[in-house]
């Protein structure tokens, strides 16, 4: 068949396929419409396959190239149910990653708890050690803020209710920036140094400045101050330096695989992880804005909750989604 | 297809059998898109500024979570949800892809622009601008890792016009190849001059066996032949 022929013939169908997309690609298309989307695009694969065997000129193959691309676009997308995805990854999608991915946690757990509960031990054993990891005006402000006469705790000394919303926004802004770095150093130096690093400052900052709390008589108000939030808070961080080293792993031993196709199947596996990472920090923001900061609540009431709120993580991170039907 | 050494075409088999080229956009292009969107972010916080400032602590509260939004989320928001365009790469004709050719989800989204953050150490985008430049299809670090590809959208051609000529049928047989050669030449006529066209043209003169002034005139006739009537 002669091109001039063969472009007259099917030039309609085209121009109805190359429509359909159009709306597609808008959203604005009904499912009535659509229902013969995938036969007209096999039959314009069929054209192109065609033109392109018969040596047609590339003024013709090209807009059907284009139009082939387009609609591969729309056809193989991957659409899922957000909501029923979201939840199920909630009540144990999660959680069995947790377990799955155990030895990262392990490790990244025993760096960030380990140097925490070391340094704050060696501080409050030693007091002057405080001044060599946090500047001095870093521990004076420490000090005004977890004095125990403010009637309001956390960065500010006295805060408004209308401030509660002010650092609920100032801890989800900071916080899960810190997970990110977190996770993204562990691709750093390509050994998973970077996540190592982050994991044991921020265990040596938190770790000194409670030591140091504890030993100058603020411990009542520190400790009741985080112990509710840090649930949250220090798994998170622990979960995010857990999914870096992960990330770091796949680089240093690939296994069967190139490093390339090893380390895209660990970021894939790890930013699962991280999504768990950010529900969680935004779980602690707002308890750290809303609950923690407040002073009317009796210490001993801070510590029973705050108890039960680690144990509701760990049985979280233990036991959801053992059974394999419930979610699902 | 053997593609030559100097292309940087990305071809994909689709199920159907088909290949689909695509065409990586290299480093400054993208670094230009992202310079627009840095631009277009600072604008849009420098402008909600001042009405949050007037709102006090709530005010400060909601700017920090925007600023959250808008430092870790902007480009993930954008390019699921817009057809894998942020605003910078649509002004500059790009797009983000999944290598195979599908458009990008969510974990793939968020885990190359997450790990922007290693593509800027130690300063400006170093690590990330030497990975693009040494990688045959211009993928940073974030992309090697999420499995995506920063492509040029594709514009429709317009269709030029074949020059009249009565049609003609050579007397040997023209592989594909050469049969699309011709129309090439006959359709990118009026895109070039009169003597490089006559150039062009008299390199075929002695096969088609007719004078060097005429060989212009000849092939577009056995143009028109191959496209045949209308």
């Amino acid at each position: 068949m002669k091109q001039s022929l063969f472009e007259s013939r099917y030039q309609p169908q085209w121009h109805a396929f190359a429509e359909q997309l159009t709306q597609l690609e808008q959203g604005k298309a009904k499912a009535a419409d659509v229902t013969d989307f995938p036969h007209q695009y096999r039959r314009l694969c069929q054209h192109l396959a065609l033109a392109q065997e018969r040596g047609y000129s590339s003024y013709l193959v090209d807009p059907l190239q284009q139009l082939a691309l387009r609609g591969h676009q729309q056809l193989y997308r991957h659409r899922s149910q957000l909501g029923a995805k979201v939840l199920s990854f909630i009540l144990a999608d999660f959680p069995r990653l947790v377990r799955a991915q155990w030895r990262f946690v392990l490790v990244a757990s025993l760096l960030f708890f380990g140097s925490l509960a070391g340094v704050a031990l060696l501080v409050y054993l030693f007091p002057d050690l405080i001044y060599s990891i946090v500047g001095p005006q870093q521990v004076a402000e420490m000090h005004s803020m977890y004095n125990p006469e403010a009637s309001r705790l956390g960065r500010a000394a006295e805060r408004a209710s209308s401030e509660d919303w002010m650092m609920f926004g100032y801890y989800v802004m900071h916080n899960i920036g810190i997970a990110f770095q977190t996770f993204a150093a562990g691709l750093l130096l390509g050994l998973g140094l970077g996540s190592v690093f982050f994991l044991i400052f921020n265990g040596l900052i938190i770790g000194a400045i409670s030591g140091h709390l504890t030993e100058i008589g603020f411990g009542q108000t520190f400790w009741s101050f985080v112990i509710g939030h840090g649930a949250f808070e220090l798994s998170a961080i622990a979960l995010a330096g857990a999914a870096g080293l992960q990330l770091g792993w796949a680089l240093i031993a690939p296994g069967q695989l190139t490093r390339g196709e090893s380390l895209r199947l660990a970021a894939h596996q790890s930013v699962q992880m991280l999504c768990g990472v950010m529900v969680f920090l935004l779980i602690a923001a707002f308890i750290e804005a809303y609950w923690s900061s407040t002073t009317s609540v009796a210490p001993w009431l801070k510590y029973l909750v705050g108890t039960l709120l680690w144990l509701l993580v760990a049985a979280y991170l233990i036991f959801a989604g053992r059974t394999h039907h419930a979610p699902e | 297809m053997p593609s030559a050494p100097l292309d940087t075409r990305y071809q994909i088999e689709t199920p159907e059998g088909i290949d689909l080229p695509l065409r990586p956009a290299g480093l400054v292009p993208r670094a230009l898109a992202f310079g627009f969107d840095l631009g277009l972010r600072g604008l849009v916080m420098g402008i909600l500024v001042v009405p949050l400032a007037l709102l006090g602590n709530i005010g400060i509260g909601i700017g920090s979570l925007l600023l959250f939004l808008v430092s870790w989320w902007y480009m993930v928001l954008f390019e699921v949800l817009n057809q894998g365009c942020s605003p910078g790469k649509q002004v500059m004709g790009l797009r983000v892809v999944q290598d195979d050719g599908t458009p990008i989800g969510w974990s793939a989204s968020l885990i190359r622009n997450l790990l922007r953050f290693v593509d800027m150490l130690p300063f400006g985008y170093f690590l990330g601008a030497i990975s693009c430049l040494q990688h045959p299809h211009f993928k940073r670090l974030g992309d090697l890792a999420a499995g995506t590809l920063v492509i040029y959208r594709e514009h429709p051609l317009p269709r030029p016009n074949v020059p009249a000529a009565a049609a003609l049928r050579l007397p040997f047989a023209l592989d594909l190849s050469e049969q699309r050669a011709i129309l090439g030449f006959a359709e990118r006529q009026g895109e070039l001059s009169a003597e490089r066209v006559h150039e062009l043209a008299s390199i075929l003169a002695t096969p088609l066996q007719v004078s060097p002034a005429r060989a212009a005139e000849q092939l577009n006739g056995v143009a028109r032949g191959l496209l045949g009537p209308t």
